[in-house]
C-alpha cells in the first residue's frame, strides 16, 4: 500500500488484454488509471461504433454504492431527479448540484434493488456524499476498484451478446439486467454514451478477463474492436453528451466563481422534478428560474468543415458571447458541429460566429464562421431505442 | 387550521422578547417551553434546601434597554439589589484591588502612573465599544450589493466610527482583531487590573487572552451598559418573572413543559410544530429561540434543507469552556477582608487566565482555574437561612467534553474550591452542599449545546454577519416561514433578549 | 559625497529596495554590518565545504515580478520545487504529500479516504484566498483615516476586490481571515495526522498556536507565493539562499550600487527634522538625500535615531510592535545521508519538507510552552536536505541539513539565553530527530544551534522574529508597522522603511522593498522600469 507511489497510475483490471493490443501505444491519464487513447486507428475505432460493435473499457468511471432504507429519500435530496420514481432494474441520468444549484456533476443511477443504488460518475464527491448522508439511514460506498466494467456499443451490439450467450432481445433502454456469467452475477444495462445501440457490462475485477475474451471472441463475425477515448469522444459529441471538466467545471472545483453552471445554464432543467420534496439547490433554482440564467448550453451546427474546437463565439461577429467546448467534424451526419456554452439570450438567435484558429502546416488560418444552433443529439438513429433492437 | 400567528420555540429571555414585541405588533403569539418554567438560562434555583442562587447567569450587564422599557419590566415586578455592582480583584495575599463604577471607573488601589495608564484605557474602550453597540440593536448587515441593508443607518454607524477622530480611528482599525493580553501588557503594570480585565475579555468565550480576537470581546460587554454590572432582587429568576408576566400582560400564551420534537413544514414553508407527545400546533410563522445547531439538525432536519448549509449548521462551534459552581455555606466566608458584596474575581494576572484556559483545549481540567465570585446572601434576604450564605462563582476553563466526565467534574470542583481556599482561608469548613455545573451538565440542563451560554461561541467568525451562519444571519432561515431568534443569533447571549428584539424587528419589516 | 539614497541593511529587501533605486538612476549606497550581504536570506560556509541556508531556507514568497524586473536569473538565481514531504507519525508511519495529484490522493486515502478527496476542495478553497490577497502584496496600503485622492482610491481598489466576490465568499473571506488554523481544517478533515501536516504552514515563524484565531491567514502567507506559476509551492534556491541575495547584489552592483559591508549603523544622522545620512560603527558618516532602513521599525526607531526627533505616540506606538521570536534553527553538516526508519529508501519525501508533529494538539502544546517562557519540549520540526536536490552545496554523498524549529521564545522565563539553554535546545530537537532516524547522531560533522538570541546578534532581527514583527491582524496592511505610518514613510522626513516589518510582511519575498522603492521613486518623480504586479488571470 505505502509503495503506490512508485505507480500513480493504475491499470484497470482489463489492462493485460488492451495494452497487449495498443498497437499505437497511446494511453491517457483517466482519474488515476492509464486507458487507451486510441488503439491502432482511430478512425475505424469510430467506424466500429457506428457499423459494428465496439468494446470500450469503462473501469475508471467513479461508482458509489448507496444502500439502506433511506436510500431513495437520500438520492432525492442529493439529486435533481426523481430516483423514488425509478423503478427495480431501472438506469436514469442525472444531475446533482450544491446549495447555490450549480452543477456537482452529473452521471447515471442504477436501482438495483428497492433501497439498493449504484451512482456512477466522472468525479469523486465522497465527502459531500457522506456530508449529504448526514441524518439519513443510508450507507454510501466508493466500490470503483471492485466493479470491472466494460461498454459494448455499436448497431451489432445486441447481437454480439447474443453470440456470447447473454439474451437481451427485451432488453429496453435504461433497463438492466442480471444474469450468470462462469458462476458469478454480472449486470447488462442497456446504456451507454455513443447514442447508438449499446450495452454496459459490470462485472467484478475476477472476471475481468474471461469476459473481455468471451465478448472478443464472439464479436469477432461483427468485426468488434476495442476503442480508445478518442473514438469514443467523437461518437459522444454526435450524441450531444456532455462530459463533466470538459463542457462544464464542476462546481465545487471551480476557482473563478462565473465558471459554475446551473442545470438550467447546461439546458438540464428538464430533468428537475419540482413536486418531489426538497433537494439541494432547489431554492436557488426556483429562484434563477424566476430571475432568468446567464448562460446556455447549446448545440452548433457550423459552416465548412473545419473543426472548431476551442473557439470562442461572437454576437454578430463582434462580442464575444460564449465558447466551444467539444467539436468535430460528424461523419455519422455530415455536418461540422460543436457543443458550446453562449451566453444568454445569444442561444436563441442566429448571430452565432465562431472564431477558428485552423492549424494547417504548422500555421494558423483565422476563420470566421457562422454557428446555427441546433437541436441536440445531432445524431439519433432509430436503433438505439428499438426492442428488440433487431439485426443491422 | 392555524393554532396563532406565531409559535416561538424557546421560552428564554430571547422567546419572551420576541414574543412581547410580535405580540406588540398584534399577532397572537405563542411561546412553547420544554422546562417546567419560563427564562431559560435566567433563573433562580434553591440548590440546597433554603439556599437560593441565580441557576446560571447571576449577573445582569446588557439587558437590552428596548426590552425593559417595551415589555415595562420595572412595573412587572423586576427590581435591583444593586446597579451598580463593584468589582474586587482579589489577591491571595489580602492586597486587593476594588474597582468601583461601571467598568472601574475607580480604582483609588492603582498606582498613580496605572491609574493614568487605566483613564486613558478605559476611555478608549468605552468609546470604541460605544461606536459599536448600536450594531447589536439591529439586525446585521449583508456584506453585498443591493442587499436591502439599511444604509442610512449603517452609513450613520460608520460615521460614528470615523467621528473618534483620526488617531482614535486608526487605533480602532489596529485593535479591533488584537488579543487582549498584548493591550493590557502594553498599557497596564498592575497585574491584578490585568488578570481582572482578561477574565472579563474571556468570560464565556473559549479562547485566552492571548488568543487573537480576545478584546473585542471585551468591548461587546461594554457595549451593554458601559459595563455597569447588577444584581437582580432575588436572583435572576426576577428577570424571567418579570419577562413573564409581561409577556402575558401582552396577550402571549405561554406554555411550559411543550417540548417541541420538530418544525412541521408543508410545501417549502415552515407550519408549525409538532411536540413530542405528538400534539401538532400550527402557524405561519415559527421562530427558535433555542440553539440553531439544535433547531435545524434536529428540528427541521436534513430532507427541509441544502445539504451544504446542514453540513454548515454542524460547523457551528459552540464549546462552553465555563463551568458553575453553587455553594450552601453555614457562614460569610472571609476573603482576607475583601467586601463580600462586591464581584470577587480571582484572576491574579493574565498569564494565571491564559494557563486556566491551555488546559481546556486537550479536553482537561487546569489546576488553577480562574472564577467570579457572587455572594447573592449578602445583596438580599431570602436566598440563604439566617446566618448562613449562598455562593455562586462562574469557573474557568472548564472541559466541555472531557472523556471521564464525571471524573472531571469532581477534579474541577477540587481545583475551584482549592482556588477558593486560596483566597478565602476556611471556606471549605463552611461547605454544607456543593454543586458543581460542568459545561456538558449546562448543555443537558439548558439546551446548550456544548454548554456555550452563547448557544454558539462568541467569536469574531461567528459574529455579526456570520452568526449563526450567513445564510440565516438576518433571523429568517432558508426555510421559508422559518426564523431565528435565539442568543445563537446576533448579537449572542447573556441576560439580554436583544436577539430576540431583533428578530421580531425584522419579522415585522419583512412582513409588513 | 552625498548619495541619493543610503540603505541600512544588505537584507533581500534592502538590496531589493537599492536595485530598483539605482536602475531609476539613483546613487545608492548600501551598509551592512556584517562582512557579507544577505541579512537572513544567506549561505555562508560554516564548515569546510559545506554551504549551509543558515537562516531562511526555502523560496515561494519571492515575486517572480522582481526576479524578473532585476535580471535576478541572469545574476545565476535559479530556484528548484521541492519534491514531497512527509510528516513521520509516532506509531512508525508516515503521511507524505507528493507532487502528483492521483498519488496524493491514494496517499492521503491511506489515512483517511474522505480525506484525500475534501483535500482537493480545501485547496481550491485556499487558492481561491490566495487570488484574493496576491493582487495587495505589491501595492502599497491605504491610511483609511486619510481623504487624500490616493488613499480613497487604494480604498477604492480594496472595496472593489472585495465586491468583485459573490456575497457567499466574503463571508468565507473573512471567517478564513479571523479563524484559528485548527478550526478551520475541522471543516474540511477528520484525520489528525493530515490536519497535523496541513497546519504547519499557518505556525511557521509565529508567535501564535494553531488553535489560536487568526493563523489562518499566516497559513496563507505561505501559499500566496508559487514556483514558476505553481500556487503555493516551495523550493530551494540553487547554492543555498543566499544566491538569492548574491543575485540581488550583483544585479545592484550592475545597475552602479555600492555596498560598504563590515561596519553597523551606530546612528541615523537628522538635522532639522530631515534625515541626512548615517554614522557608522567608528564615525565614518555616509550621507545621503535620504536614509532607507531595512531593519526592523523597533531597531531603527529605537536604537539608531534620538527618541527626541519623534513624536511621542509614534514611539510608544513602535515599542508596542510586536516581534517575539518564536522560532529556532539547526543547521546541520551530515557525513552522510541519514535515513528514517518510516521511509522508503529514495523516495521522494526525502526531498522535501520533514515533520515529526503528528497531532495539533502536539504542536498545540508546543506553543504552551513557548507562551510559559520555555522552548518546546516536544517542538515542532520542519526538516529539509536540500542537498538531496542541490549538487552545490556540499561533497558528493555528504548532506546539509536544515531544521526549523518551534517554538523558542525570545527571552527563557524573563532572562536572556545561555549557551546552555542554547545547548540543551539543540539536543532536544536532534534527540527528536535521532528517534525517527537512529543514528542520525553519529553522522553529525557540525552542527550550529540559533536561538532567537543568536539571530537577533547576527542577523539584527529583534527578537528573532523572523518576519520582522507578527503577523496578526494589528501588524498587517495598514496598520503595518503602526497605524499611519504604513506607506514606508516615518515620522522623519526622507527616512523610510523597506524591511519586513512593513507591508505586506515577512518572509522572503522581496515585496516590501519593492514597494519601498515604488513610494522614494514616486515621491522623487523618477521613472522606472518597476513591473506592476502579474494580473491574476
Amino acid at each position: 500500500m505505502k509503495d503506490h507511489f512508485h505507480t500513480p497510475l493504475r491499470q484497470t483490471p482489463f489492462h493485460p488484454r488492451t495494452s497487449a493490443l495498443n498497437r499505437l501505444n497511446q494511453w491517457g491519464a483517466w482519474a488515476g488509471y492509464t486507458t487507451a487513447l486510441a488503439f491502432d486507428d482511430e478512425a475505424m475505432e469510430y467506424t466500429a461504433i457506428r457499423n459494428g460493435a465496439s468494446l470500450y473499457d469503462l473501469c475508471p468511471m467513479v461508482k458509489y454504492r448507496i444502500t439502506g432504507p433511506d436510500a431513495a429519500a437520500y438520492l432525492n435530496r442529493l439529486t435533481i431527479r426523481n430516483a423514488a420514481k425509478l423503478s427495480v432494474g431501472g438506469v436514469h441520468y442525472t444531475v446533482w448540484c450544491d446549495d447555490a444549484g450549480k452543477v456537482l456533476d452529473d452521471g447515471t443511477l442504477f436501482r438495483h434493488g428497492a433501497e439498493d443504488f449504484m451512482l456512477c460518475c466522472q468525479e469523486r464527491h465522497l465527502p459531500w456524499l457522506l456530508d449529504s448522508a448526514t441524518g439519513y439511514e443510508v450507507q454510501v460506498r466508493e466500490v470503483t476498484e471492485e466493479v470491472a466494467a466494460l461498454s459494448l456499443q455499436g448497431p451489432c451490439s445486441a447481437a454480439v451478446l447474443q453470440a456470447a450467450g447473454f439474451d437481451m432481445c427485451n432488453l429496453r433502454p435504461f433497463r438492466m439486467a442480471k444474469l450468470g456469467f462462469e458462476g458469478v452475477e454480472i449486470t447488462i444495462s442497456r446504456t451507454g454514451f455513443t447514442g447508438d445501440l449499446g450495452y454496459e457490462i459490470w462485472a467484478t475485477p475476477a472476471q475481468a478477463l474471461p469476459l473481455w475474451d468471451a465478448l472478443m471472441r464472439a464479436g469477432a463475425p461483427w468485426g468488434i474492436r476495442p476503442i480508445g477515448t478518442s473514438a469514443l469522444n467523437l461518437a459522444r459529441i454526435e450524441a450531444g453528451f456532455i462530459i463533466t471538466n470538459m463542457d462544464f467545471i464542476p462546481a465545487d472545483q471551480a476557482v473563478r466563481e462565473d465558471r459554475a453552471r446551473s442545470p438550467f445554464e447546461l439546458s438540464l432543467d428538464w430533468m428537475i422534478d419540482w413536486e418531489k420534496g426538497h433537494f439541494t439547490g432547489r431554492r436557488a433554482l426556483l429562484a434563477e428560474k424566476a430571475r432568468g440564467s446567464s448562460w446556455a448550453l447549446v448545440g452548433l451546427d457550423i459552416e465548412g468543415n473545419v473543426s472548431a474546437e476551442g473557439s470562442l463565439i461572437y454576437h454578430n461577429r463582434k462580442t464575444e458571447v460564449g465558447h466551444v467546448t467539444a467539436a468535430a467534424w460528424s461523419p455519422a451526419t455530415k455536418r461540422n458541429i460543436a457543443l458550446a456554452q453562449v451566453r444568454r439570450p445569444h442561444h436563441t438567435g442566429d448571430t452565432l460566429w465562431v472564431e477558428v484558429y485552423a492549424l494547417r502546416e504548422l500555421q494558423y488560418h483565422k476563420l470566421m464562421l457562422r454557428a446555427h444552433v441546433t437541436e441536440r443529439p445531432f445524431f439519433a438513429p432509430a436503433r438505439r431505442r428499438a426492442t428488440p433492437p433487431g439485426a443491422f | 387550521m392555524p393554532s396563532c400567528d406565531a409559535i416561538i420555540i424557546g421560552g428564554g429571555t430571547n422567546g419572551l422578547a420576541c414574543a412581547a414585541r410580535l405580540a406588540a405588533s398584534g399577532r397572537r403569539v405563542t411561546v412553547l417551553e420544554a422546562a417546567p418554567a419560563m427564562g431559560g438560562g435566567a433563573s433562580t434555583v434553591e440548590f440546597a434546601p433554603g439556599y437560593r442562587v441565580s441557576g446560571l447567569a447571576h449577573l445582569v450587564l446588557n439587558l437590552d434597554p428596548r426590552v425593559v422599557q417595551g415589555m415595562d419590566l420595572a412595573r412587572h415586578g423586576l427590581g435591583y439589589a444593586t446597579t451598580n455592582l463593584a468589582t474586587t480583584a482579589l489577591s491571595a495575599t489580602g492586597d486587593h484591588l476594588r474597582l468601583d463604577g461601571p467598568f472601574g471607573a475607580h480604582a483609588p488601589g492603582l498606582s498613580e502612573a496605572d491609574r493614568a495608564a487605566w483613564a486613558a484605557l478605559r476611555s478608549r474602550l468605552l468609546a470604541f465599544a460605544r461606536v459599536l453597540a448600536p450594531f447589536n440593536a439591529m439586525a446585521p448587515p449583508r456584506i453585498a450589493r443591493r442587499a436591502g441593508n439599511d444604509t442610512l443607518r449603517l452609513a450613520k454607524l460608520g460615521l460614528g466610527v470615523r467621528a473618534l477622530g483620526k488617531e482614535e480611528f486608526r487605533e480602532f482599525l489596529r485593535m479591533i482583531l488584537i488579543n487582549v493580553a498584548d493591550v493590557l501588557e502594553d498599557d497596564l503594570t498592575d497585574d491584578r487590573l490585568r488578570g481582572a480585565l482578561a477574565f472579563d475579555a474571556t468570560l464565556g468565550a473559549w479562547l485566552g487572552p492571548r488568543s487573537p480576537n480576545s478584546l473585542i470581546l471585551l468591548l461587546n460587554r461594554l457595549a451593554g451598559a458601559q459595563g455597569a454590572l447588577a444584581v437582580p432582587q432575588g436572583g435572576m429568576g426576577a428577570v424571567a418573572g418579570a419577562m413573564t408576566r409581561a409577556a402575558t400582560a401582552a396577550g402571549v400564551a405561554l406554555r411550559c413543559g411543550a417540548k417541541v420534537a420538530r418544525v412541521l413544514v408543508t410545501g417549502d414553508a415552515a407550519s408549525g410544530v409538532m411536540l413530542d407527545t405528538g400534539e401538532e400546533l400550527h402557524a405561519p410563522l415559527v421562530i427558535s429561540a433555542i440553539n440553531p445547531r439544535v433547531t435545524f439538525q434536529r428540528l427541521v432536519g436534513p430532507q427541509h434543507l441544502d445539504a451544504g448549509f446542514f453540513t454548515r449548521t454542524g460547523h457551528i462551534r459552540s464549546r462552553g469552556g465555563a463551568a458553575k459552581l453553587h455553594l450552601a455555606l453555614k457562614g460569610l466566608p472571609d476573603f482576607r477582608g475583601a467586601d463580600p458584596t462586591t464581584r470577587l474575581v480571582i484572576a491574579p494576572s493574565v498569564g494565571v487566565v491564559e494557563n486556566a484556559f491551555n488546559a481546556v483545549k486537550y479536553a482537561e481540567v487546569p489546576d488553577a482555574p480562574v472564577m467570579e465570585v457572587i455572594l447573592p446572601s449578602a445583596h438580599g434576604t431570602g436566598m440563604a437561612p439566617d446566618g448562613c450564605h449562598s455562593l455562586s462563582a462562574i469557573v474557568q476553563f472548564a472541559p466541555h467534553a472531557p472523556e471521564n466526565p464525571d471524573a472531571a467534574r469532581a477534579q474541577m470542583l477540587e481545583a475551584a474550591l482549592r482556588q477558593l481556599e486560596a483566597h478565602a482561608p476556611g471556606l471549605r469548613g463552611l461547605i454544607l452542599h456543593a454543586e458543581l455545573l460542568m459545561p456538558y451538565d449546562i448543555a443537558a440542563k439548558f439546551g446548550m449545546e456544548g454548554g456555550n451560554w452563547h448557544h454558539g461561541e462568541l467569536a469574531v467568525e461567528q459574529m455579526l454577519f456570520l452568526r449563526p451562519l450567513p445564510e440565516a444571519a438576518q433571523y429568517a432561515t432558508p426555510l421559508p416561514g422559518l426564523w431565528l431568534a435565539g442568543a445563537g443569533s446576533h448579537p449572542g447571549g447573556g441576560i439580554s433578549g436583544a436577539a430576540g428584539w431583533n428578530a421580531a424587528d425584522r419579522i415585522i419589516k419583512v412582513l409588513k | 559625497m552625498i548619495y541619493d539614497a543610503v540603505i541600512i541593511g544588505a537584507g533581500h529587501n534592502g538590496l531589493v529596495t537599492g536595485a530598483y533605486l539605482a536602475r531609476a538612476g539613483m546613487k545608492v549606497c548600501i551598509v551592512e554590518k556584517n562582512d557579507w550581504i544577505g541579512g537572513a536570506a544567506v549561505s555562508r560556509e560554516l564548515y569546510p565545504g559545506f554551504t549551509y541556508s543558515n537562516c531562511s531556507y526555502v523560496s515561494s514568497l519571492f515575486r517572480p515580478e522582481i526576479m524578473r524586473d532585476l535580471e535576478l536569473p541572469k545574476h545565476g538565481l535559479q530556484i528548484l520545487p521541492y519534491e514531497g514531504g512527509a510528516v513521520l507519525t509516532r506509531d512508525g508511519g508516515y503521511l507524505a504529500m507528493f507532487r502528483d495529484h492521483d498519488a496524493n490522493r491514494r496517499e492521503f486515502a491511506r489515512h483517511s479516504p474522505r480525506d484525500a478527496e475534501a483535500y482537493d476542495r480545501y485547496s481550491r478553497d485556499i487558492l481561491r484566498h490566495c487570488r484574493f490577497i496576491r493582487p495587495l502584496l505589491m501595492r502599497t496600503p491605504p491610511d483609511p483615516s486619510s481623504f487624500r485622492p490616493r488613499d480613497l482610491s487604494e480604498l477604492a481598489f480594496l472595496g472593489r476586490q472585495m465586491f468583485d466576490l459573490s456575497e457567499t465568499r466574503i463571508y468565507e473571506m473573512i471567517r478564513f481571515w479571523t479563524m484559528s488554523i485548527s478550526d478551520y481544517l475541522d471543516e474540511y478533515f477528520e484525520n489528525p495526522v493530515i490536519k497535523a501536516y496541513l497546519a504547519v504552514s499557518a505556525i511557521i515563524g509565529t508567535a501564535l498556536g494553531p488553535m489560536s484565531p487568526g493563523s489562518a491567514y499566516v497559513l496563507l502567507h505561505h501559499y500566496m507565493g508559487d514556483v514558476d506559476g505553481n500556487v503555493g509551492a516551495w523550493g530551494f534556491a540553487r547554492g543555498g539562499m543566499g544566491s538569492i541575495s548574491r543575485a540581488l547584489g550583483a544585479s545592484f552592483a550592475a545597475a552602479g550600487g555600492e555596498i560598504r559591508a563590515g561596519k553597523g549603523v551606530e546612528r541615523i544622522l537628522v538635522a532639522g527634522g530631515q534625515a541626512k545620512g548615517v554614522v557608522l560603527e567608528g564615525g565614518d558618516e555616509v550621507l545621503g538625500h535620504r536614509v532607507i532602513s531595512n531593519m526592523d521599525v523597533k531597531r531603527t526607531f529605537l536604537k539608531h535615531v534620538d527618541e527626541a526627533q519623534l513624536p511621542a505616540g509614534f514611539v510608544k506606538k513602535v515599542r508596542n510592535f510586536k516581534t517575539r521570536g518564536s522560532s529556532g534553527k539547526l543547521n546541520i553538516a551530515l557525513d552522510a545521508a541519514p535515513r528514517f526508519t518510516a521511509l522508503p529508501d529514495g523516495a521522494p519525501m526525502y526531498r522535501g519538507d520533514l515533520h515529526f508533529t503528528d497531532s495539533i494538539e502536539r504542536m498545540e502544546r508546543a506553543y504552551d510552552d513557548w507562551k510559559s517562557g520555555r522552548f518546546s519540549r516536544d517542538p515542532f520540526q520542519d526538516v529539509m536536505i536540500p542537498t538531496m536536490i542541490d549538487p552545490t552545496m556540499t561533497p558528493p554523498g555528504k548532506h546539509f541539513m536544515s531544521c526549523f524549529v518551534q517554538y523558542a521564545p525570545p527571552r527563557i522565563a524573563g532572562a536572556e539565553w545561555t549557551d546552555a539553554d542554547r545547548d540543551a535546545f539543540g539536543q532536544t530537537c536532534i534527540n527528536q530527530i535521532e528517534t525517527y532516524a537512529p543514528g542520525f547522531k553519529d553522522l553529525i560533522l557540525h552542527m550550529e544551534v540559533r536561538t532567537p538570541r543568536e539571530l537577533e546578534a547576527e542577523v539584527g532581527l529583534t527578537e528573532g522574529n523572523i518576519f520582522q514583527g507578527e503577523l496578526t491582524f494589528d501588524q498587517l496592511l495598514f496598520n503595518r508597522p503602526v497605524p499611519g505610518y504604513a506607506q514606508y514613510r516615518s515620522p522623519i522626513k526622507d527616512l523610510w522603511m523597506c524591511g519586513s516589518s512593513t507591508h505586506p510582511g515577512g518572509g522572503v519575498m522581496g515585496a516590501p522593498g519593492r514597494n519601498a522603492a515604488a513610494e522614494v521613486l514616486r515621491e522623487a518623480r523618477l521613472g522606472s522600469d518597476m513591473s506592476d504586479a502579474y494580473a491574476v488571470l
